[in-house]
Formats: structure tokens, sequence, C-alpha cells
């Protein structure tokens, strides 16, 4: 038994001329949480489609819980849950009817169809919504509804498509406590997203890829030390940022930022350090990229 | 919660039944479409029988042989909102969630299906009963209800997954939903409404030979006692090579449209 969930090796795929995946390599841990990160049209969709079974790859191969998804689809598709970018809910129906529809359809019995639907309507926070047609929902409870019914049974890998696009801040914290409370019970979770804090707040691994590659991979941490140390920025009193230099956080260093540049700067009263951002990670990595491939 | 896995996979049975159900409840709540296919041609036919009827018809009797059209018309423009449920299943993201379960997802389509051949045949059942009110007699024997019933349930099946068909083809609900005009629009150059005979040559060409003509007279003939059994195996063939063509476009479709690119 191997202690990856997920392994993916040299994996291409292409829409006719356009390059969508070009050679990903992946492994990712049993039961840990796993974000892919990167901007629209960086290949995230296709590469869960393609781990769900849903797209074939050109080239490469990916085993997911040590099947391969392109020969043994019925095994892969047996320990997968899906849950795509468009949140994929039958709006006629009830909350209710949804959940008990997908018990049905994995497998249950009418009697535990029912009782699953209750529970997960409970956990979900949407047992006064139960018997609301899905079409009257908002989109934090549709995006609630949505994870619920990948969850009806318990598949041991959990595919998250974009889970909070669109979500306002309240419900995608509230989507995130649940994503942690789940990976905590074991479940492995591959989930993609552009937001580089829903990464830092959930994920143990995260890799950022940009047109197709993957161009960094470790945790938040390590991701953060890849670019240059801290920035000591200079602000006047409004707290406004006048000017901000590289600093590897000496106190010589300061010091010598401060005596050289603090006389040229006018209204220069405070000054701050700053640490990398997430936000400063991803756009140093995805501009890195652009540079090679322009060139 | 118990998180524990577990691998389970419904039969076919099951799915079938449960996506039929589905479809059931989709077009109960659809309280619109569910009007429209009832009182778009319960209207047809108080306009066929108090207006125009006097005029094609002097002696009264037009009700008697406009039922018939007005059924079929009900019944193709009642199966023609498949297209739309189908497209709706295609592009809403739900069909992604079904494909990524280990179940035959094709199921979604045959739930629509029988759908349809309920929700029209309720129809047909409150048309046929509106055509008794507004003076429709019939001196048929049971088999021969029988049989004009078997025939309008093939012809709303084989229209059903032609639309079905047309809804995996058409790129958009709205789209597919607006090819159903066909279908209120071919009884007109059929006898539905009147005798081939009275058409201009050319257009008597047309009618005769499209499966609306052959349909209806073999119902009308089933109802009223003068039966052309010709138009009985005409109207079993056309909607028996309309149901096949359509299946196999349909399961081609299905392919296509879900198949793993």
């Amino acid at each position: 038994m191997t202690s990856f969930a997920i392994e993916i090796s040299d994996l291409q795929k292409s829409f006719g001329e356009q390059i969508v995946l070009d050679g990903i390599n992946l492994n990712i841990q049993t039961g840990s949480v796993f974000a892919l990160l990167g901007p629209n049209g960086a290949g995230k969709t296709t590469l869960i489609n393609i781990l769900s079974t849903l797209v074939k790859p050109d080239k490469g191969i990916a085993r997911i819980a040590g099947n391969n998804v392109e020969t043994d689809v019925e095994a892969v598709k047996q320990s997968i849950s899906l849950t795509g970018q468009s949140a994929a809910v039958d709006e006629v129906l009830t909350a209710d009817e949804n959940l008990r529809m997908m018990g049905r359809l994995s497998g249950l019995s009418v009697a535990a169809s029912r009782k699953r639907a209750t529970e997960l309507l409970n956990y979900f926070d949407l047992t006064n919504a139960a018997h609301k047609r899905v079409k009257t929902f908002s989109g934090g409870m549709r995006r609630r509804l949505d994870l619920a019914l990948s969850l009806v049974v318990s598949r041991s890998i959990l595919f998250l498509d974009e889970p909070t696009t669109g979500l306002d801040t309240r419900s995608r914290q509230a989507l995130w406590d649940i994503i942690l409370k789940l990976a905590a019970s074991g479940v492995t979770i591959f989930l993609t997203t552009q937001y580089l804090e829903e990464a830092d707040q959930l994920a143990d691994d995260i890799a950022v890829i940009a047109d197709g590659r993957v161009v960094a991979q470790g945790t938040a941490e390590e991701l953060k030390a890849q670019i240059s140390g801290e920035m000591i920025e200079l602000r006047d009193e409004n707290d406004r940022i006048i000017q901000s230099f590289p600093t590897d956080g000496t106190v010589q260093d300061l010091r010598r930022i401060l005596d050289e540049h603090v006389e040229n700067v006018t209204n220069c009263t405070h000054v701050s350090i700053r640490r990398p951002s997430m936000d400063d990670v991803f756009l140093e990595l995805t501009k890195k990229k652009q540079e090679v491939s322009s060139k | 919660m118990n998180l524990s896995t577990v691998n389970k996979t419904a039969s076919a049975r099951v799915t079938s039944s449960v996506f039929i159900g589905r479809g059931l409840r989709h077009s109960l709540r659809n309280a619109e479409a569910l009007i429209m296919a009832i009182a778009l041609p319960i209207m047809l036919m108080l306009m066929f029988t108090y207006i125009f009827g006097g005029a094609i018809d002097p002696s009264g009797n037009y009700v008697n042989y406009v039922v018939p059209g007005i059924i079929l018309l009900c019944a193709g423009f009642g199966s023609s909102s498949t297209a739309a449920d189908v497209a709706d299943d295609m592009t809403n993201g739900i069909i992604e969630r079904f494909q990524s379960m280990p179940i035959k997802s094709i199921h979604v389509i045959t739930g629509h299906v029988v759908a349809s051949l309920a929700r029209n045949l309720l129809a047909t059942g409150i048309v046929f009963g509106v055509a008794f009110l507004v003076g429709f007699r019939s001196d048929a024997n049971f088999l021969e209800w029988l049989g004009a019933i078997g025939i309008i349930s093939l012809f709303i099946l084989a229209f059903t997954w032609l639309f079905a068909a047309i809804g995996l083809f058409a790129s958009s609900p709205a789209a597919a939903g607006s090819y159903g005009f066909v279908l209120l629009f071919l009884p007109y150059i059929s006898s539905a409404f009147v005798p081939t005979e009275t058409m201009p040559t050319w257009i008597q060409g047309v009618a005769e030979n499209q499966p609306m003509t052959p349909v209806i007279e073999a119902i009308r003939g089933l109802l009223n006692g003068q039966l052309d059994s010709n138009y009985v195996w005409w109207a079993l063939g056309w909607c028996l090579v309309i149901l096949a063509v359509s299946y196999l476009w349909c399961k081609w479709m299905f392919q296509r449209k879900t198949g793993r690119r």
C-alpha cells in the first residue's frame, strides 16, 4: 500500500492547438489537504477532470489510491467524490430531495438515504431550508449543499474545484471550517483555488501552477521563503507607503537603509517591516513563468 | 458524523427508477410547461370547433374530424419540452457529478423520457375529456381505444426521444426549447385539420408522405370505425423508425457530450 493518495507523473493534455497541461508531476499524501493554486486558465479544472476520470490525458499517468485513471475507471470512481466548479445541485428539487437522490444513486437503501440526508442537513446547517427548493438558495447555501452531496457516501478522496469562488466572507469561513473538519477526519482533500489566503489557511501542501506547469511546490512557509526575505516600508503620517526596500532583517541593514533613504524621502514619519504575503509569492512565481515563456 | 469509507454501487434498476422519479418531479414542478402543454391544445380545439369548424364542415361534425389532429399536436408539442429539460441537465454542471459517480448516467435521459410519456398521456386524457364536453363522440370498442392509445403512446415516445437528442445537440436550453415549434407547425401540413385532397397537388405530396398523416388517420380510423389498416402499418412504421433513429442518435450524442475527451 502506497502512502500517496494521488500520484501524477508527466501528465499532458492539449485541446486542439492549446496546451493546457504541460507535464505535471505531483504526489499527494494520503490524509493531507493539497491546494492547487493558479490563475484562471492555468489548467486547474482540466487536472481535476482528468483525476476524476471525466477527461482523458494525452500522455502521462495518474493514479488514484493506486488505480490508474485511464484503465481502472470504475475503481477510481469508487474512491473519489467530485465537487465541481459550478454548484452541481438540482435546482428544481429541495435540499432534502437532492441528498436522498444522491444516497439512492450511491447504493444506499431508502431508509439509509433518508437518515443520511437528515445528518448532512444538520451538519451543513441546512435543516431549516431542507424542504425548500434549491432555486431559492443563496450562493453559500448552494455551495454547502453541493459539498454535502459529495459526502453522501464517504469516499477516501475529495476533489473540490474552487469551492469558495463567488462566496462572501462569512460563507467562505463557514466552508473552510467544514473542509478543515473533514480533513481532520482523515479524508484526502485536493482543492483548487485562485485565492492565496485559502491555500494558506487550508492546505498542508501547495503547488502553484501557471500555464500548465507546476512552478513551485511546498508548504505555505516554504513558498514564502522562496522569494527574497522581508521588506522595509517607509510610510507617511497617514500610514501610506512612500517607498519600500528589500532587507535581510538585520539591525545593520535596517540602520543602513534608514541612513541612506530617510533623508531623501520627504514626509517619512513611520517605518514598518513586512514578511512576504502569499500574494507576493504568487505574483513573483507567475511573473517568472511569464518572463520565461515570452523569451 | 460517520465518515468511514463505504463502497456501494446502485443497480441499474435503482438508478433508472431514481431518475424517473426525478423526471416526474421536474415535470410536476414546471407548472408553466405543464399548463402550456394542456391549455394550448384545448384552446386550439375550441378555436377549430367553434370558430373555423362551421366554415370547414357546416354539418357540425367537424369536432369528430379534428380531435385526433389536436391530440397529436398536443402530444408532439408536449414531447418537445424534453429538449429543454435535457439541455438544462447537460449545461448546468449536474451531469459532471453523475458522470463522476459509478452509475450509468444515460439513465438521466431515460428519466426525462418516461416523465414525458406520463405527462403527455395525462395531457392527452385531459384533451379527450374536453373533446367529449364540446361534442366529440366515438363508437370505438375497447380494443380500438386501446389501439388508438397505443399509437399515441408510441408517437409520444418516438418524438420524446427525438427531442431528447435535440436537447443534447442544442447549445443551450433556450435553443433546445425553440425546436418545439416544428411540432406546432407539422400537423397543419397533414390531414389533421383538413383532408389532404383539398390542398394544392404539390403540398398533397408532402402532406401524404409525412409521418403525421398516417398516425392521425390511424387514430381517426380506430375512433370512428372506418379504419384503413394500411394507415396503421404506416403509422407504426414511421413511429418505430423515428424511435430507433432518435434513440441511437441520443446514445451517440450522449457519448460524445459526456465521453472522455
